[in-house]
Protein backbone atom coordinates (compact mmCIF):
# COMPACT_ATOMS: atom_id res chain seq x y z
CA UNK A 1 0.00 0.00 0.00
CA UNK A 2 1.58 3.11 -1.09
CA UNK A 3 0.08 6.85 -1.01
CA UNK A 4 1.10 9.85 -3.00
CA UNK A 5 1.02 12.94 -1.51
CA UNK A 6 0.85 16.71 -3.60
CA UNK A 7 3.37 19.24 -1.78
CA UNK A 8 2.67 22.63 -1.92
CA UNK A 9 6.33 24.39 -2.09
CA UNK A 10 8.03 28.32 -1.97
CA UNK A 11 11.45 29.22 -2.22
CA UNK A 12 12.24 28.34 1.59
CA UNK A 13 11.21 25.13 0.93
CA UNK A 14 8.04 22.68 1.26
CA UNK A 15 4.99 24.38 2.89
CA UNK A 16 4.13 23.17 6.40
CA UNK A 17 0.55 22.24 5.94
CA UNK A 18 2.05 19.96 2.96
CA UNK A 19 4.50 18.62 5.74
CA UNK A 20 1.62 17.79 7.60
CA UNK A 21 -0.02 15.70 5.05
CA UNK A 22 3.11 13.71 4.36
CA UNK A 23 3.13 12.81 8.24
CA UNK A 24 -1.04 11.65 8.32
CA UNK A 25 0.39 9.52 4.97
CA UNK A 26 3.22 8.12 7.03
CA UNK A 27 0.19 6.36 9.17
CA UNK A 28 -1.25 4.27 6.10
CA UNK A 29 2.22 3.01 4.64
CA UNK A 30 4.86 3.91 2.16
CA UNK A 31 4.87 7.22 0.91
CA UNK A 32 5.74 8.92 -1.91
CA UNK A 33 5.59 12.92 -2.42
CA UNK A 34 5.04 15.05 -6.08
CA UNK A 35 6.05 18.27 -6.95
CA UNK A 36 4.94 19.68 -9.93
CA UNK A 37 5.15 22.92 -11.97
CA UNK A 38 8.69 23.88 -13.74
CA UNK A 39 12.23 24.67 -11.96
CA UNK A 40 11.65 21.91 -9.29
CA UNK A 41 15.67 21.59 -9.05
CA UNK A 42 15.32 22.89 -5.08
CA UNK A 43 11.63 21.64 -4.57
CA UNK A 44 12.54 17.86 -5.76
CA UNK A 45 15.78 18.34 -3.06
CA UNK A 46 13.46 19.35 -0.45
CA UNK A 47 11.20 16.90 -0.99
CA UNK A 48 14.11 14.05 -1.17
CA UNK A 49 15.04 15.51 2.40
CA UNK A 50 11.64 15.18 3.93
CA UNK A 51 11.91 11.86 6.94
CA UNK A 52 9.85 9.24 5.81
CA UNK A 53 9.52 9.68 1.98
CA UNK A 54 10.02 6.88 0.09
CA UNK A 55 10.57 8.90 -3.46
CA UNK A 56 10.05 12.13 -5.08
CA UNK A 57 8.00 12.55 -8.16
CA UNK A 58 9.06 15.15 -10.26
CA UNK A 59 6.38 16.84 -12.92
CA UNK A 60 7.90 19.23 -15.06
CA UNK A 61 5.31 20.93 -17.24
CA UNK A 62 4.75 24.41 -17.95
CA UNK A 63 1.14 23.55 -18.09
CA UNK A 64 1.32 22.10 -14.22
CA UNK A 65 2.72 25.76 -13.51
CA UNK A 66 0.49 27.21 -10.85
CA UNK A 67 -1.22 23.97 -9.71
CA UNK A 68 -4.09 24.76 -11.84
CA UNK A 69 -7.14 22.45 -11.06
CA UNK A 70 -7.91 21.10 -14.23
CA UNK A 71 -4.11 20.35 -15.73
CA UNK A 72 -2.97 18.55 -11.96
CA UNK A 73 -6.21 16.98 -11.91
CA UNK A 74 -5.84 15.13 -15.15
CA UNK A 75 -2.18 14.58 -14.50
CA UNK A 76 -2.92 12.93 -10.84
CA UNK A 77 -5.61 10.71 -12.83
CA UNK A 78 -2.99 10.05 -15.02
CA UNK A 79 -0.54 8.76 -12.26
CA UNK A 80 -2.96 7.46 -9.80
CA UNK A 81 -2.85 3.48 -10.79
CA UNK A 82 -0.02 2.68 -8.43
CA UNK A 83 -1.80 4.37 -5.73
CA UNK A 84 -3.90 3.10 -2.63
CA UNK A 85 -4.38 6.75 -1.19
CA UNK A 86 -3.46 9.89 -2.86
CA UNK A 87 -3.43 13.06 -0.37
CA UNK A 88 -2.75 16.81 -0.10
CA UNK A 89 -3.46 19.37 2.41
CA UNK A 90 -6.40 21.07 3.36
CA UNK A 91 -5.37 24.61 1.61
CA UNK A 92 -6.90 26.48 -1.27
CA UNK A 93 -4.58 24.14 -3.20
CA UNK A 94 -5.54 21.11 -2.31
CA UNK A 95 -8.97 21.68 -2.04
CA UNK A 96 -9.42 22.83 -5.91
CA UNK A 97 -7.76 20.13 -6.90
CA UNK A 98 -8.57 16.96 -5.09
CA UNK A 99 -12.13 17.06 -5.38
CA UNK A 100 -11.81 17.03 -9.12
CA UNK A 101 -9.34 13.97 -8.99
CA UNK A 102 -12.06 11.95 -7.30
CA UNK A 103 -14.90 12.53 -9.25
CA UNK A 104 -12.98 12.07 -12.85
CA UNK A 105 -11.93 8.49 -10.79
CA UNK A 106 -15.78 8.00 -9.60
CA UNK A 107 -14.33 8.14 -6.41
CA UNK A 108 -15.57 10.11 -2.67
CA UNK A 109 -13.50 12.60 -1.68
CA UNK A 110 -12.77 12.51 2.51
CA UNK A 111 -12.20 15.91 3.00
CA UNK A 112 -9.96 17.79 5.39
CA UNK A 113 -9.15 14.63 7.68
CA UNK A 114 -8.10 14.86 11.42
CA UNK A 115 -7.29 11.19 12.11
CA UNK A 116 -6.54 7.92 10.37
CA UNK A 117 -7.92 5.41 11.85
CA UNK A 118 -6.95 2.82 9.43
CA UNK A 119 -6.57 2.52 5.83
CA UNK A 120 -10.56 2.88 5.13
CA UNK A 121 -11.67 4.91 8.04
CA UNK A 122 -11.00 8.24 9.14
CA UNK A 123 -12.10 11.36 11.40
CA UNK A 124 -13.23 14.73 10.19
CA UNK A 125 -14.60 17.80 11.73
CA UNK A 126 -18.40 18.78 10.27
CA UNK A 127 -20.73 21.78 11.53
CA UNK A 128 -17.67 23.54 11.69
CA UNK A 129 -16.06 20.92 14.21
CA UNK A 130 -19.02 20.17 16.88
CA UNK A 131 -19.37 16.90 15.45
CA UNK A 132 -16.12 15.01 14.82
CA UNK A 133 -17.52 12.12 12.32
CA UNK A 134 -15.63 8.32 11.82
CA UNK A 135 -16.45 7.82 8.04
CA UNK A 136 -15.10 4.40 6.55
CA UNK A 137 -14.98 4.31 2.73
CA UNK A 138 -15.82 1.80 0.48
CA UNK A 139 -13.83 3.01 -2.95
CA UNK A 140 -11.10 1.09 -4.11
CA UNK A 141 -9.00 3.89 -4.03
CA UNK A 142 -9.12 7.27 -1.37
CA UNK A 143 -8.90 10.90 -1.87
CA UNK A 144 -7.45 13.01 0.83
CA UNK A 145 -7.11 16.23 2.23
CA UNK A 146 -5.28 16.41 5.63
CA UNK A 147 -6.29 18.78 8.37
CA UNK A 148 -2.75 20.41 9.02
CA UNK A 149 -3.37 21.38 12.76
CA UNK A 150 -4.31 18.16 13.74
CA UNK A 151 -0.77 16.45 12.24
CA UNK A 152 2.39 17.62 13.05
CA UNK A 153 4.36 18.32 10.35
CA UNK A 154 7.42 15.62 9.01
CA UNK A 155 10.81 17.68 9.81
CA UNK A 156 12.30 19.23 6.78
CA UNK A 157 14.99 17.75 7.00
CA UNK A 158 16.70 13.76 7.82
CA UNK A 159 15.28 11.89 4.74
CA UNK A 160 17.01 10.94 1.75
CA UNK A 161 14.62 10.08 -1.06
CA UNK A 162 15.11 8.60 -4.75
CA UNK A 163 13.65 11.40 -7.24
CA UNK A 164 12.40 10.26 -10.18
CA UNK A 165 10.80 12.33 -13.06
CA UNK A 166 7.41 11.26 -14.60
CA UNK A 167 6.27 11.91 -18.49
CA UNK A 168 3.71 14.52 -18.54
CA UNK A 169 0.83 14.14 -21.25
CA UNK A 170 -1.29 16.42 -22.49
CA UNK A 171 -2.74 18.39 -20.36
CA UNK A 172 -6.20 20.34 -20.53
CA UNK A 173 -6.30 24.17 -21.50
CA UNK A 174 -9.26 24.96 -20.06
CA UNK A 175 -7.89 27.90 -17.40
CA UNK A 176 -5.28 29.95 -17.56
CA UNK A 177 -3.42 31.96 -14.77
CA UNK A 178 -3.03 35.40 -15.18
CA UNK A 179 -1.94 37.28 -11.68
CA UNK A 180 -1.47 36.93 -8.25
CA UNK A 181 -1.64 39.46 -5.78
CA UNK A 182 0.05 37.86 -2.61
CA UNK A 183 0.24 39.64 0.64
CA UNK A 184 3.56 40.54 1.22
CA UNK A 185 4.43 40.63 5.03
CA UNK A 186 7.40 39.78 7.00
CA UNK A 187 5.48 37.98 9.38
CA UNK A 188 4.98 34.07 9.52
CA UNK A 189 2.18 31.84 7.79
CA UNK A 190 -1.12 31.86 9.82
CA UNK A 191 -1.05 28.24 9.53
CA UNK A 192 2.56 27.59 10.55
CA UNK A 193 3.03 30.26 12.67
CA UNK A 194 3.44 29.06 16.52
CA UNK A 195 1.94 32.21 17.82
CA UNK A 196 -1.43 33.94 16.21
CA UNK A 197 -2.87 37.32 17.32
CA UNK A 198 -6.47 38.12 15.57
CA UNK A 199 -8.46 40.56 16.04
CA UNK A 200 -12.36 40.62 15.57
CA UNK A 201 -15.07 43.39 15.13
CA UNK A 202 -13.75 44.89 17.99
CA UNK A 203 -11.12 46.71 16.47
CA UNK A 204 -13.87 49.27 14.78
CA UNK A 205 -11.45 49.08 11.59
CA UNK A 206 -8.73 47.77 9.63
CA UNK A 207 -6.49 51.30 10.82
CA UNK A 208 -6.30 49.87 14.52
CA UNK A 209 -4.88 46.14 13.59
CA UNK A 210 -1.90 48.73 13.76
CA UNK A 211 -2.37 47.97 17.50
CA UNK A 212 -1.74 44.37 16.98
CA UNK A 213 1.53 44.83 15.42
CA UNK A 214 3.95 45.89 17.51
CA UNK A 215 2.67 42.96 19.74
CA UNK A 216 2.62 40.31 16.86
CA UNK A 217 6.14 41.60 15.71
CA UNK A 218 7.43 41.33 19.60
CA UNK A 219 5.97 37.50 19.53
CA UNK A 220 6.95 36.47 16.09
CA UNK A 221 3.32 35.82 15.61
CA UNK A 222 0.98 35.82 12.52
CA UNK A 223 -2.16 38.33 12.45
CA UNK A 224 -5.53 37.10 12.07
CA UNK A 225 -8.73 37.97 12.03
CA UNK A 226 -12.45 36.65 12.56
CA UNK A 227 -15.22 36.60 9.68
CA UNK A 228 -16.66 39.70 11.54
CA UNK A 229 -13.93 41.32 10.61
CA UNK A 230 -13.79 40.38 7.19
CA UNK A 231 -16.86 41.04 6.46
CA UNK A 232 -16.76 43.88 7.63
CA UNK A 233 -13.60 45.46 5.02
CA UNK A 234 -11.06 45.75 8.12
CA UNK A 235 -8.88 42.96 6.52
CA UNK A 236 -8.15 40.72 3.43
CA UNK A 237 -9.98 37.44 3.51
CA UNK A 238 -6.71 35.53 4.08
CA UNK A 239 -6.26 36.94 7.56
CA UNK A 240 -9.90 34.89 8.31
CA UNK A 241 -10.00 32.36 11.04
CA UNK A 242 -12.85 30.08 11.28
CA UNK A 243 -14.83 27.54 9.42
CA UNK A 244 -14.98 29.17 6.20
CA UNK A 245 -11.07 30.23 6.34
CA UNK A 246 -8.43 28.76 8.05
CA UNK A 247 -7.74 26.56 10.37
CA UNK A 248 -5.24 27.06 13.22
CA UNK A 249 -3.57 25.38 16.35
CA UNK A 250 -0.66 27.77 17.25
CA UNK A 251 0.86 27.38 20.76
CA UNK A 252 -0.24 30.65 22.07
CA UNK A 253 -3.52 31.93 20.40
CA UNK A 254 -4.63 35.71 21.19
CA UNK A 255 -8.62 36.87 20.55
CA UNK A 256 -8.38 39.99 20.32
CA UNK A 257 -12.09 41.99 19.99
CA UNK A 258 -13.75 38.69 19.36
CA UNK A 259 -17.05 37.41 20.65
CA UNK A 260 -16.41 33.70 19.97
CA UNK A 261 -19.21 32.43 17.41
CA UNK A 262 -18.79 28.97 16.76
CA UNK A 263 -17.77 29.53 13.50
CA UNK A 264 -14.39 31.38 14.41
CA UNK A 265 -13.92 28.92 17.84
CA UNK A 266 -14.17 25.97 15.22
CA UNK A 267 -10.97 27.81 13.34
CA UNK A 268 -8.87 27.67 16.43
CA UNK A 269 -10.06 26.11 19.43
CA UNK A 270 -7.05 23.06 18.85
CA UNK A 271 -4.80 26.00 20.22
CA UNK A 272 -2.59 25.17 22.91
CA UNK A 273 -3.18 27.79 24.67
CA UNK A 274 -5.93 30.46 24.13
CA UNK A 275 -6.11 34.13 25.79
CA UNK A 276 -9.10 36.14 25.03
CA UNK A 277 -9.12 40.22 25.18
CA UNK A 278 -12.63 41.18 25.80
CA UNK A 279 -14.75 43.99 27.22
CA UNK A 280 -17.93 41.98 27.19
CA UNK A 281 -17.83 39.66 30.07
CA UNK A 282 -20.27 37.55 28.76
CA UNK A 283 -18.84 37.09 25.41
CA UNK A 284 -18.69 33.24 24.61
CA UNK A 285 -14.86 33.49 23.61
CA UNK A 286 -13.90 33.30 27.48
CA UNK A 287 -15.95 29.51 27.52
CA UNK A 288 -12.40 28.35 25.52
CA UNK A 289 -9.78 30.82 26.76
CA UNK A 290 -7.06 29.50 29.37
CA UNK A 291 -6.52 33.33 30.51
CA UNK A 292 -9.52 35.80 29.83
CA UNK A 293 -8.95 39.54 30.49
CA UNK A 294 -12.07 41.66 30.29
CA UNK A 295 -10.58 44.90 29.20
CA UNK A 296 -10.83 47.90 26.92
CA UNK A 297 -9.04 46.49 24.10
CA UNK A 298 -7.77 50.33 22.63
CA UNK A 299 -5.95 50.17 26.59
CA UNK A 300 -5.10 46.74 26.79
CA UNK A 301 -3.14 46.38 23.42
CA UNK A 302 -0.89 49.35 23.79
CA UNK A 303 -0.47 48.30 27.71
CA UNK A 304 0.39 44.78 25.88
CA UNK A 305 3.14 46.58 23.41
CA UNK A 306 4.68 47.77 26.50
CA UNK A 307 4.49 45.30 28.65
CA UNK A 308 6.48 42.96 26.00
CA UNK A 309 8.82 45.56 25.43
CA UNK A 310 9.70 45.98 29.13
CA UNK A 311 10.41 41.97 29.20
CA UNK B 1 -26.46 33.05 -21.07
CA UNK B 2 -28.52 30.53 -18.57
CA UNK B 3 -26.97 30.33 -15.36
CA UNK B 4 -27.82 27.14 -12.84
CA UNK B 5 -27.45 27.62 -9.10
CA UNK B 6 -27.39 24.83 -7.05
CA UNK B 7 -28.79 25.53 -3.25
CA UNK B 8 -28.74 23.31 -0.37
CA UNK B 9 -31.05 23.10 2.80
CA UNK B 10 -28.67 23.01 5.98
CA UNK B 11 -29.09 23.34 9.38
CA UNK B 12 -29.53 27.38 10.15
CA UNK B 13 -25.82 29.05 10.46
CA UNK B 14 -26.77 30.42 13.95
CA UNK B 15 -27.93 27.12 15.44
CA UNK B 16 -25.34 25.68 18.15
CA UNK B 17 -25.42 22.44 17.09
CA UNK B 18 -25.83 19.06 19.38
CA UNK B 19 -24.20 15.65 18.48
CA UNK B 20 -27.00 13.08 18.99
CA UNK B 21 -26.57 11.00 22.27
CA UNK B 22 -26.27 8.05 20.95
CA UNK B 23 -23.61 8.61 18.61
CA UNK B 24 -25.63 8.64 15.08
CA UNK B 25 -24.95 11.76 13.79
CA UNK B 26 -26.22 15.72 14.65
CA UNK B 27 -29.64 15.99 16.29
CA UNK B 28 -31.85 18.17 13.19
CA UNK B 29 -35.39 17.20 14.39
CA UNK B 30 -37.30 20.48 15.23
CA UNK B 31 -33.68 23.07 14.26
CA UNK B 32 -34.45 26.29 11.83
CA UNK B 33 -33.31 25.40 8.42
CA UNK B 34 -31.89 27.87 5.71
CA UNK B 35 -30.05 28.11 2.64
CA UNK B 36 -26.83 27.19 2.91
CA UNK B 37 -24.85 30.84 3.19
CA UNK B 38 -22.52 30.31 0.32
CA UNK B 39 -25.28 29.00 -1.73
CA UNK B 40 -27.00 32.31 -1.02
CA UNK B 41 -24.14 34.19 -2.78
CA UNK B 42 -24.48 32.17 -5.55
CA UNK B 43 -28.28 32.97 -5.98
CA UNK B 44 -26.96 36.82 -5.68
CA UNK B 45 -24.60 36.82 -8.10
CA UNK B 46 -26.19 35.03 -10.51
CA UNK B 47 -29.00 37.25 -10.03
CA UNK B 48 -26.36 40.59 -10.55
CA UNK B 49 -25.41 39.18 -14.06
CA UNK B 50 -29.06 39.00 -14.84
CA UNK B 51 -29.40 42.42 -13.94
CA UNK B 52 -26.40 43.73 -16.24
CA UNK B 53 -27.90 41.71 -19.08
CA UNK B 54 -25.76 38.99 -19.17
CA UNK B 55 -27.48 36.01 -17.59
CA UNK B 56 -30.78 35.38 -19.30
CA UNK B 57 -32.48 32.69 -16.95
CA UNK B 58 -31.56 31.89 -13.53
CA UNK B 59 -32.40 28.20 -12.52
CA UNK B 60 -32.38 27.05 -9.07
CA UNK B 61 -31.48 23.83 -8.34
CA UNK B 62 -32.26 21.48 -5.23
CA UNK B 63 -31.41 18.11 -3.89
CA UNK B 64 -33.13 16.21 -1.10
CA UNK B 65 -36.34 16.20 0.95
CA UNK B 66 -39.62 17.77 -0.35
CA UNK B 67 -38.71 20.52 2.07
CA UNK B 68 -35.65 21.77 -0.17
CA UNK B 69 -38.94 23.24 -2.21
CA UNK B 70 -38.56 26.22 0.83
CA UNK B 71 -35.29 26.92 0.25
CA UNK B 72 -36.09 26.94 -3.85
CA UNK B 73 -38.67 29.40 -2.96
CA UNK B 74 -36.29 31.83 -1.35
CA UNK B 75 -33.83 32.00 -4.33
CA UNK B 76 -36.66 32.77 -6.79
CA UNK B 77 -37.87 35.30 -4.50
CA UNK B 78 -34.67 36.56 -4.66
CA UNK B 79 -34.67 36.64 -8.72
CA UNK B 80 -34.55 33.10 -9.71
CA UNK B 81 -36.68 32.54 -12.86
CA UNK B 82 -37.46 29.14 -11.75
CA UNK B 83 -36.61 25.66 -9.85
CA UNK B 84 -36.06 22.14 -9.98
CA UNK B 85 -36.22 19.88 -7.08
CA UNK B 86 -34.86 17.04 -6.87
CA UNK B 87 -37.02 15.06 -4.13
CA UNK B 88 -35.12 11.48 -2.09
CA UNK B 89 -35.14 11.37 1.55
CA UNK B 90 -31.93 9.10 0.80
CA UNK B 91 -28.53 10.62 2.25
CA UNK B 92 -26.67 11.95 -0.65
CA UNK B 93 -22.65 12.36 -0.48
CA UNK B 94 -21.09 15.10 -2.90
CA UNK B 95 -20.32 12.23 -5.87
CA UNK B 96 -23.82 11.21 -5.95
CA UNK B 97 -24.81 15.18 -5.94
CA UNK B 98 -22.06 15.83 -8.20
CA UNK B 99 -24.21 13.17 -10.50
CA UNK B 100 -27.22 14.18 -10.23
CA UNK B 101 -26.34 17.95 -10.83
CA UNK B 102 -24.43 16.69 -13.91
CA UNK B 103 -27.73 15.09 -15.55
CA UNK B 104 -29.87 18.34 -14.77
CA UNK B 105 -26.91 20.31 -16.82
CA UNK B 106 -27.46 18.11 -19.60
CA UNK B 107 -30.78 18.73 -20.15
CA UNK B 108 -30.71 22.42 -19.41
CA UNK B 109 -27.59 23.34 -21.33
CA UNK B 110 -26.26 26.47 -18.82
CA UNK B 111 -22.93 28.22 -19.54
CA UNK B 112 -22.36 28.97 -16.23
CA UNK B 113 -23.26 27.12 -13.12
CA UNK B 114 -22.76 29.23 -9.76
CA UNK B 115 -22.72 27.14 -6.24
CA UNK B 116 -21.36 27.60 -2.91
CA UNK B 117 -17.52 26.91 -2.14
CA UNK B 118 -18.79 24.61 0.64
CA UNK B 119 -21.81 23.53 2.46
CA UNK B 120 -21.82 24.59 6.03
CA UNK B 121 -23.09 20.79 7.75
CA UNK B 122 -20.53 18.69 6.50
CA UNK B 123 -18.33 21.51 5.53
CA UNK B 124 -16.70 19.19 2.55
CA UNK B 125 -16.10 21.85 0.15
CA UNK B 126 -16.26 19.30 -3.00
CA UNK B 127 -19.20 19.25 -4.83
CA UNK B 128 -18.37 22.23 -7.47
CA UNK B 129 -15.10 20.97 -8.47
CA UNK B 130 -17.00 17.30 -8.91
CA UNK B 131 -19.39 18.66 -10.76
CA UNK B 132 -16.84 20.75 -13.10
CA UNK B 133 -14.50 17.44 -13.63
CA UNK B 134 -18.00 15.36 -14.47
CA UNK B 135 -18.67 18.05 -16.82
CA UNK B 136 -15.18 18.33 -18.29
CA UNK B 137 -15.76 22.46 -17.84
CA UNK B 138 -13.26 24.63 -16.22
CA UNK B 139 -13.47 25.41 -12.44
CA UNK B 140 -12.93 29.06 -10.68
CA UNK B 141 -13.31 28.07 -6.89
CA UNK B 142 -13.16 30.68 -4.14
CA UNK B 143 -14.18 33.47 -6.07
CA UNK B 144 -14.47 37.23 -4.77
CA UNK B 145 -14.77 38.31 -8.31
CA UNK B 146 -16.41 37.50 -12.03
CA UNK B 147 -16.10 38.91 -15.10
CA UNK B 148 -17.32 37.67 -18.15
CA UNK B 149 -16.38 38.99 -21.57
CA UNK B 150 -17.47 36.71 -24.72
CA UNK B 151 -16.25 33.01 -23.99
CA UNK B 152 -13.84 34.31 -21.50
CA UNK B 153 -14.67 34.56 -17.83
CA UNK B 154 -12.09 35.91 -15.39
CA UNK B 155 -12.37 34.61 -12.04
CA UNK B 156 -10.54 36.49 -9.13
CA UNK B 157 -9.98 33.49 -6.17
CA UNK B 158 -9.10 33.68 -2.43
CA UNK B 159 -5.94 31.77 -1.79
CA UNK B 160 -3.91 31.26 1.39
CA UNK B 161 -1.60 33.85 0.49
CA UNK B 162 -4.05 36.52 -1.12
CA UNK B 163 -5.95 36.31 -4.22
CA UNK B 164 -5.12 34.77 -7.76
CA UNK B 165 -6.64 35.62 -11.27
CA UNK B 166 -7.52 32.99 -13.94
CA UNK B 167 -9.38 33.19 -17.60
CA UNK B 168 -11.68 30.18 -18.12
CA UNK B 169 -13.17 29.17 -20.60
CA UNK B 170 -16.60 28.92 -21.26
CA UNK B 171 -19.07 26.84 -19.79
CA UNK B 172 -17.49 27.11 -16.84
CA UNK B 173 -18.07 26.50 -12.80
CA UNK B 174 -18.00 28.76 -9.68
CA UNK B 175 -17.61 28.59 -6.31
CA UNK B 176 -18.49 31.83 -3.96
CA UNK B 177 -16.44 32.80 -1.22
CA UNK B 178 -17.81 35.25 0.94
CA UNK B 179 -16.62 38.74 0.00
CA UNK B 180 -18.18 37.83 -3.79
CA UNK B 181 -20.95 40.13 -2.91
CA UNK B 182 -23.72 40.42 -0.17
CA UNK B 183 -27.06 38.85 -0.69
CA UNK B 184 -30.08 40.81 -0.77
CA UNK B 185 -33.17 40.14 1.19
CA UNK B 186 -36.11 39.29 -0.57
CA UNK B 187 -38.57 41.69 -0.98
CA UNK B 188 -42.58 41.27 0.27
CA UNK B 189 -43.62 41.92 -3.47
CA UNK B 190 -40.93 39.19 -4.43
CA UNK B 191 -41.48 36.29 -1.86
CA UNK B 192 -45.00 37.11 -3.51
CA UNK B 193 -44.40 37.17 -7.20
CA UNK B 194 -41.92 33.92 -6.13
CA UNK B 195 -45.31 31.69 -5.45
CA UNK B 196 -46.25 31.67 -8.79
CA UNK B 197 -42.92 30.86 -10.51
CA UNK B 198 -42.75 27.09 -11.42
CA UNK B 199 -40.21 24.53 -9.71
CA UNK B 200 -40.65 21.18 -11.24
CA UNK B 201 -39.97 17.90 -9.66
CA UNK B 202 -38.27 14.69 -10.29
CA UNK B 203 -36.98 12.17 -8.39
CA UNK B 204 -33.16 10.69 -8.88
CA UNK B 205 -33.73 7.56 -10.73
CA UNK B 206 -35.87 9.98 -13.24
CA UNK B 207 -31.87 11.00 -14.06
CA UNK B 208 -31.12 7.43 -13.67
CA UNK B 209 -27.98 8.13 -11.28
CA UNK B 210 -27.34 5.55 -8.42
CA UNK B 211 -27.03 7.91 -5.38
CA UNK B 212 -25.34 4.73 -3.20
CA UNK B 213 -23.15 6.66 -1.07
CA UNK B 214 -19.67 5.38 -0.52
CA UNK B 215 -18.88 6.58 2.90
CA UNK B 216 -20.26 5.54 5.91
CA UNK B 217 -20.69 7.38 9.02
CA UNK B 218 -19.34 5.14 12.34
CA UNK B 219 -20.40 7.15 14.89
CA UNK B 220 -20.27 11.39 15.90
CA UNK B 221 -18.58 12.18 18.92
CA UNK B 222 -18.45 15.40 20.15
CA UNK B 223 -15.29 17.29 19.98
CA UNK B 224 -12.84 17.57 22.76
CA UNK B 225 -14.44 20.38 25.05
CA UNK B 226 -12.01 23.09 26.51
CA UNK B 227 -12.24 23.75 29.93
CA UNK B 228 -12.81 27.58 30.67
CA UNK B 229 -9.75 29.00 32.40
CA UNK B 230 -9.08 31.84 34.88
CA UNK B 231 -9.60 35.35 34.26
CA UNK B 232 -6.97 37.98 35.10
CA UNK B 233 -6.89 41.03 36.01
CA UNK B 234 -4.39 42.98 34.55
CA UNK B 235 -2.24 43.23 31.45
CA UNK B 236 0.91 42.72 33.47
CA UNK B 237 -0.47 39.61 35.52
CA UNK B 238 -1.41 38.48 31.73
CA UNK B 239 2.58 38.49 30.29
CA UNK B 240 3.58 37.31 33.92
CA UNK B 241 1.63 34.27 33.53
CA UNK B 242 2.03 33.01 29.89
CA UNK B 243 5.54 33.38 31.16
CA UNK B 244 5.67 31.37 34.21
CA UNK B 245 2.67 29.57 34.31
CA UNK B 246 1.56 28.82 30.33
CA UNK B 247 5.60 29.15 29.16
CA UNK B 248 4.72 29.86 25.99
CA UNK B 249 5.88 33.35 25.56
Amino acid sequence: MTSLVLLEFDPSGIKQPSRSAVAAAQALGEVHVLVAGTRLDNAAAAAAKLPGVAKVLVADATGLDHLLAEPMAAFLVAVAPAYSHLLAATTAVGKNIMPRVAALLDLQPISDIAEVVDADTFVRPIYAGNGMATVKSSDSKKIITVRAASFDPVAAEGGSAAIEAVAVADLPGLSKFVTAELSKSERPELTAARVVISGGRGMQSGDNFKLIEPIADKLGAAVGASRAAVDAGFVPNEFQVGQTGKIVAPELYIAVGISGAIQHLAGMKDSKVIVAINKDEEAPIFQVADYGLVADLFTALPELAAELERS
Amino acid sequence: MKILVPIKRVVDYNVKVRVKSDGSGIETSGVKMSMNPFDEIAVEEAVRLKEKGVATEIVAVSLGVAQCAETIRTALAMGADRGILVETTDELQPLAVAKLLKAIADQEQPRLIILGKQAIDDDMSATGQMLAALLGWSQGTFASKLAIEGEALTVTREVDGGLETVVLQLPSIVTTDLRLNEPRYASLPNIMKARKKPIANMKPGDLGVDTTPRLTVLKVAEPPKRKAGQKVGSVAELVNKLKTEAKVI
